[in-house]
């Protein structure tokens, strides 16, 4: 990320609990000065809470959050230079779209004559030009979020905050507005924070996600680092099919690590992926990342992981194949090959047995820290 | 088709309320003592002559009306405001509280409040006593008795839309409007008031229409100082037995109120309230 730009937001130590459910478990965290960030994790993880302390509508029970530098403590939403865009859109239905988009600036005592321009020219933004007569009621879902959207833009805050905005939007629409979002976005160069619990949803617009779970924060880091080296477990599996495998930690080999599985098979890790002493680790691989083969019919190329496994279903859904792939150690592994078309390559029937071959720089190990004690 | 389903209102509308007001105001017109028989002469003349007879009782249950309806949206506002905002669980059981006094009849409660508020009862009987009132004072006959009486009954019939209407209104608004620079007196006028409007009217009208042409409450705590105009219709139909007079009375009432209420939707802005 950008060296040297500011930081927005800091939440250190944030701790919030709602009787006795720690709804936000001591989280730290730096939001840049641009940034488009996102809060990514299951339902009930603490999301929202999160997003509302920064807001102010609610109060941390311990730790600190600074805007711009700026300890908050305290201070109400209203004197907060930061505005939401609220997840049922919370538009005002006795206003017009005008009036609901004027709302900021007017109790800001922005001066009269200036508001009609600003408010035309924010409508034109978000691509609703000549909405201003409008009565809330008569808006699609999709008009309403551009509406909330406008109202909480109007008013350039320097943070904005958007609590699964597009959550209420069908599939198609949500595609077309990421995309849009995302634009706008770099469009008024505020920073983003964004609530969402679909991990497509955040890889295709953040610059950073934040991946949360049970009110703590996994891994932070760009789409590509939390996706192709997934900190934890629960990030590898919230983030697609993670494909686990245990393995014994053996000698070094130039830049990698050689794993012994418990199948007896051995595999190569990066180096640096393995942390201090730790002898038995997860390891895991995307499945896209993994080739198969019907067994002994290509050799693997050089340097190549590659382990046998039986396969237990194939499944064809247009742009690729889907295999579940049962290895020697029992676990399933689960493998994306495109659809070529190729009449050369025979696609592997189930039964068969096939050998599953990937570059050792595409293995990830998962933190053993909770060794599935608190299972999902 | 749609339509179909206003035959039943219709038709009762049409039975127990467009025939009577005809035969009343064909009535208002007519002629002629108990004895004798009424006809119908078309004699408009009578209308002036109730107004200009009964003009202090009409304009003092105008007066009564506005000044309870005004003194229950004061006193049910706040009562419906943190019923359905931090009413919480109890909410339910606050409701009932205030519906409770329903299960008595309004004669009966009104008659209670006779004893309540008698020169030598429980209340002003004891305060006398003890010497924090003096002898003299009372209370019952007083325009402040018949208010009082009336703001009690009608206390319902305003907290119960104003409660509907507040609970209905999605508590996110008022993070909005907190996020877009309001502090909760602004958000209170800007954002909670407005919304309950269409409670407010509702409960306006089910106070004032019924409270202009009450006859229970002077009846029981006034005096003929209080006389309401409800009281002289009743009077005039069943003691003079003067049917045009009392027919006549009930339409300039009608008449009266139906402006008020008027003039008020055109105040409070009719887009407003069908929104
Ligand atoms: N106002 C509240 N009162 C009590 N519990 C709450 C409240 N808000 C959130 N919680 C609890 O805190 C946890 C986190 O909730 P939330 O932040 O809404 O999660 P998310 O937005 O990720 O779905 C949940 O267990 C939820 O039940
Ligand atoms: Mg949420």
């Amino acid at each position: 990320m950008g060296t040297g730009r500011e930081v927005d937001v800091r939440l250190a130590g944030v701790t919030k609990r709602f009787g006795d459910v720690v709804a936000v478990d001591d989280i730290a965290l730096d939001i840049l000065q641009g940034e488009f960030f996102s809060l990514l994790g299951p339902s009930g993880c603490g999301k929202t809470t999160t997003l509302r302390m920064i807001g102010g509508f609610e109060q941390p029970d311990e730790g600190a959050i600074e805007l711009a530098g700026a300890n908050v403590a305290g201070l109400p939403p209203h004197r907060r230079d930061v505005n939401t865009v609220f997840q049922s859109y919370a538009l005002f239905p006795h206003l017009n779209v005008f009036d609901n988009v004027a709302y900021g600036l007017r109790r800001r005592r922005i001066a009269k004559d200036h508001i009609p321009g600003q408010v035309r020219r924010i409508l034109e933004l978000v691509d609703l030009p000549r909405f201003e007569a409008r009565r809330i009621t008569q808006l699609s879902g999709g008009q309403q979020q551009r509406v909330a959207l406008a109202r909480a833009l109007v008013n350039q805050p320097r943070v904005l905050l958007l609590d699964e905005p597009l959550g209420a939007l069908d599939l198609k629409l949500r595609k077309a507005m990421q995309l849009e979002l995302k634009g706008l976005q770099h469009e008024v160069g505020i920073t983003f924070i964004y609530v969402t619990h679909d991990q497509e949803e955040a890889m295709t617009m953040s610059d950073r996600i934040a991946v949360m779970r049970e009110g703590r924060i996994e891994q932070v880091g760009p789409p590509e680092e939390v996706y192709e080296r997934p900190a934890t477990e629960f990030v590898a599996s919230f983030l697609g099919a993670s494909n686990l495998l245990d393995g014994t930690v053996g000698p070094p080999d130039g830049d990698f690590r050689t794993i012994e599985l418990v199948s007896g098979e051995k595999v190569r890790v990066p180096a640096a992926a393995i942390e201090g002493t730790e002898r038995s680790i997860k390891l895991g691989v995307r499945p896209e990342k993994i080739r198969i083969g019907t067994a002994g019919s290509a050799s693997p190329a050089d340097g190549d992981n590659a382990i046998e496994g039986t396969v237990r279903d194939a499944t064809f859904v247009g742009v690729s194949n889907v295999y579940a792939v049962a290895t020697r150690d029992g676990h399933e592994v689960t493998v994306y090959a495109q659809n070529l078309g190729t009449s050369t390559d025979r696609p592997p029937a189930p039964g068969e047995t096939v050998t599953l071959t990937w570059h050792p720089e595409h293995t990830f190990v998962v933190s053993g820290r909770e060794g599935g004690a608190d299972g999902e | 088709m749609a339509y179909l389903l206003l035959l039943p209102g219709g038709i009762w509308l049409l039975l127990f309320y467009v025939v009577p007001t005809i035969s009343m105001l064909s009535v208002s017109l007519q002629e002629g003592s108990l004895e004798q028989g009424y006809r119908l002469t078309g004699n408009i003349g009578v209308y002036a002559e109730v107004l200009a007879r009964n003009d202090t009782q009409i304009i003092r249950s105008i007066l009564y009306g506005l000044i309870t309806t005004v003194a229950t949206l004061l006193i049910a506002y706040p009562l419906a405001y943190t019923i359905a905002f931090r009413g919480g669980r109890f909410k339910n059981a606050l409701l009932f509280l205030i519906i409770m006094p329903f299960f008595v009849s309004f004669i009966i409660r009104t008659i209670q409040w006779k004893f309540v508020l008698a020169d030598e009862g429980i209340v002003l009987g004891t305060l006398k006593e003890v010497g924090i009132l003096g002898q003299g004072f009372h209370v019952l006959g007083e325009n402040v008795a018949v208010l009082g009486g009336l703001i009690y009954n009608f206390l319902p019939f305003m907290a119960l839309p104003l409660y509907v209407a507040l609970e209905k209104m999605d508590k996110s608004l008022l993070d909005a409007a907190d996020d877009l620079y309001s502090n909760r007196v602004v958000a209170f006028l800007r954002v909670t008031f407005p919304l309950s409007l269409p409670g407010v009217f509702a409960g306006s009208l089910l106070t004032f229409i019924p409270a202009v042409g009450d006859f229970i409450n002077p009846e029981f705590l006034g005096s003929p100082e209080t006389t309401m105009i409800g009281q002289v219709i009743q009077l005039e139909y069943l003691q003079n037995n003067d049917y045009p007079e009392a027919a006549a009375l009930s339409f300039v009432l009608m008449a009266a109120i139906l402006m008020g209420v008027f003039v008020y939707a055109r105040l409070l802005g009719t887009e407003e309230l069908t929104g």
